[in-house]
């Protein structure tokens, strides 16, 4: 900092001479950081690699390969795939329609505001309210319940119950419809900034040159698009694949997701041995690193197209 | 002609969209008005309402949630101003370190948590206070990815080392700096973090669950075990409470759009 020598009051004396006096100003962060975020989990995948006597094993890492880890491990997989590919091409097409598609100026601010109050809507309370909408009692069941008419045979029939036709609120099917009511909206929130990039000279300029729309879309719009769109997808999965407490009190943890299965290692209902408690929690961090990897080197390629 | 279905299919979108959303609102809404048999009435709210140990885990995480906030603005407005006055060339890494907390799953990270303070030599789970620390050091984590955000943001748009040179040219110290001249500057950063952060403690299930602590939500698990009515109420609550503090926030962001940095009094 440049100090001004005809100044009467003493700068000098508030500027830290040193590299050293400069990181005192920092250290609180660092020191909350370190005992509150790198020290647990530190602490949390060294365990992976211990027994319960302290000494090293790689006995717990065998202990993921047990078929009932990884059916849980599958069906935690499943769900984030299905719904991040559902509710990102949903909330695409949806945020396509509000940047591109002329709706009307108060659909897309009306729009905009509940993408963030829906992605921002998760948990205990997401559950409750598809329990009310979708469970055995709920609106629409009800709705559908109702839609009755007499047979041939004089016979009361109510074809459209969702619960006689198979339809559960408290399986995975009602799991993934559940889920995407935040997925779609986290996709309209994070892919508009890339659908607003588009600019509308390369449609023009691709019409002029005799391109279809078809091959508009496919040469130059979705390369363009693609690494955001991979992006974005990739955040939805992992928010899907750490959410826990929609899936808990949606399914009283009858579904056997990765986090459920820590949720009740913590609670030691389930394993006896803290240490697999910890490789299944080490797993699951490991999945989610290949994805913010992927999502960081995807995100700088789409910036890169982006400032052209 | 290619512009009217183009318009069509976003009309068709569109509309999808509204009725995702606004069907399981509705339909909570409706599910909560009718505990009454046959009439539409506020009876499931006034239950919550009189429910004590809903007051009681309510103000327990609203006052979590308040420590909280102020936890983490004297912990990230410092970090946040040294870095962009002194330590530039940390901001990368800083910036790292805040989205962790989107990496490790929460779970896992309350996982590492209790495992690490509820044995020796911490044990910081034996005594109420104690625990309440911990659920506070969890929850400024956790709230972390929002309220750096938030701040660095709002220390973007303000011209730090004018501000500091100045101040410290009227002969103002560090702590006067802080808070006569940077907070008044960030307020607005500030507020939406700090009203980020407060809808996260309120909603969240984790800590207060595993910590075994009177949180607003194990209390909300609990109600949707046991009652039909009362958890439509309660999702329709916090809707509402969501709408005010994203609501909050829009507001207070755009009123600031009129006026540029204040210096101190």
């Amino acid at each position: 900092m440049p100090s001004n020598n005809s100044q009467p009051i003493p700068v000098k004396q508030f500027q830290p001479k040193s590299q050293f006096t400069n990181w005192i100003g920092i250290l609180p962060f660092f020191v909350f950081i370190f005992v509150f975020l790198i020290f647990p989990s530190l602490n949390l995948f060294s365990g992976a690699f211990k027994d319960q006597q302290g000494n090293f094993t790689l006995a717990n890492m065998k202990f993921l390969s047990n078929p009932y880890v990884l059916k849980s491990y599958a069906t935690s997989l499943q769900v984030s795939i299905i719904t991040s590919l559902v509710g990102g091409i949903f909330g695409f097409f949806v945020a396509y329609a509000i940047v591109m598609g002329n709706t009307p100026r108060w659909m897309r601010s009306i729009l905009t505001t509940f993408s963030g109050l829906a992605a921002n809507f998760g948990g205990v309370p997401l559950a409750f309210a598809f329990i009310a909408t979708l469970g055995r009692t709920g609106f629409i069941t009800a709705i559908l319940k109702n839609i009755c008419y007499a047979n041939a045979a004089g016979v009361q029939v109510c074809p459209f119950n969702p619960y006689d036709n198979g339809f559960n609120l408290y399986s995975l099917t009602g799991l993934v419809l559940t889920y995407i009511y935040f997925q779609f909206p986290l996709m309209i929130l994070t892919i508009t900034p890339a659908l607003e990039g588009l600019k509308k000279e390369w449609r023009e300029a691709s019409e002029n040159l005799g391109a279809s729309s078809f091959q508009y879309w496919t040469r130059v719009a979705l390369p363009i698009l693609l690494p955001s769109i991979l992006g974005s997808t990739m955040l939805l999965f992992g928010s899907a694949f750490g959410a826990f407490a929609t899936a808990q009190a949606l399914t009283g943890g009858s579904i056997d997701l990765v986090t459920i299965l820590i949720g009740q290692q913590i609670r030691g209902d389930v394993l006896n041995n803290p240490n697999e408690g910890y490789a299944l929690a080490l797993g699951m961090v490991v999945v989610m690193a290949f994805m913010i990897v992927g999502y960081t080197i995807l995100q700088k390629r789409t910036t890169r197209w982006l400032k052209l | 002609m290619k512009t009217k279905r183009i318009n069509f299919w976003a009309f068709f979108w569109v509309v999808l969209a509204f009725l995702y959303f606004f069907l399981p609102m509705y339909g909570t809404l409706d599910f909560s008005l009718r505990m009454k048999k046959g009439v539409l009435s506020l009876l499931a709210y006034q239950k919550v309402l009189a429910d004590p140990q809903f007051l009681a885990s309510f103000r327990y995480s609203a006052i979590m949630g308040v420590i909280t906030v102020i936890f983490s603005i004297l912990l990230f407005v410092p970090t946040v101003y040294w870095i962009h006055l002194k330590m530039r060339q940390l901001r990368p890494l800083v910036e790292i370190i805040t989205i962790l907390p989107f990496i490790i799953p929460v779970i896992v990270y309350v996982f590492g948590l209790i495992r690490t303070f509820s044995g020796p030599p911490f044990q910081l789970t034996l005594t109420p206070f104690k625990t309440d620390i911990l659920m506070v050091a969890g929850y400024i984590v956790l709230a972390m990815p929002y309220m750096f955000r938030a701040i660095d943001v709002g220390m973007q748009t303000i011209d730090v080392r004018t501000l500091t040179e100045a101040a410290q040219s009227l002969g103002a110290n560090w702590a006067q700096i802080l808070f006569n001249v940077i907070f008044p500057n960030l307020r607005t950063a500030i507020l939406s973090g700090a009203l980020i952060s407060f809808a996260l403690v309120i909603g969240e299930l984790i800590l207060g669950d595993f910590l075994a602590r009177p949180a607003l939500g194990p209390y909300m698990v609990e109600v949707g075990r046991d009652m039909a009515y009362q958890p439509a109420a309660l999702a329709i609550m916090s809707y509402a409470l969501t709408w005010i503090c994203l609501g909050l926030i829009t507001l207070f962001s755009r009123s600031n759009n009129n006026q540029r940095q204040i210096l101190g009094r």
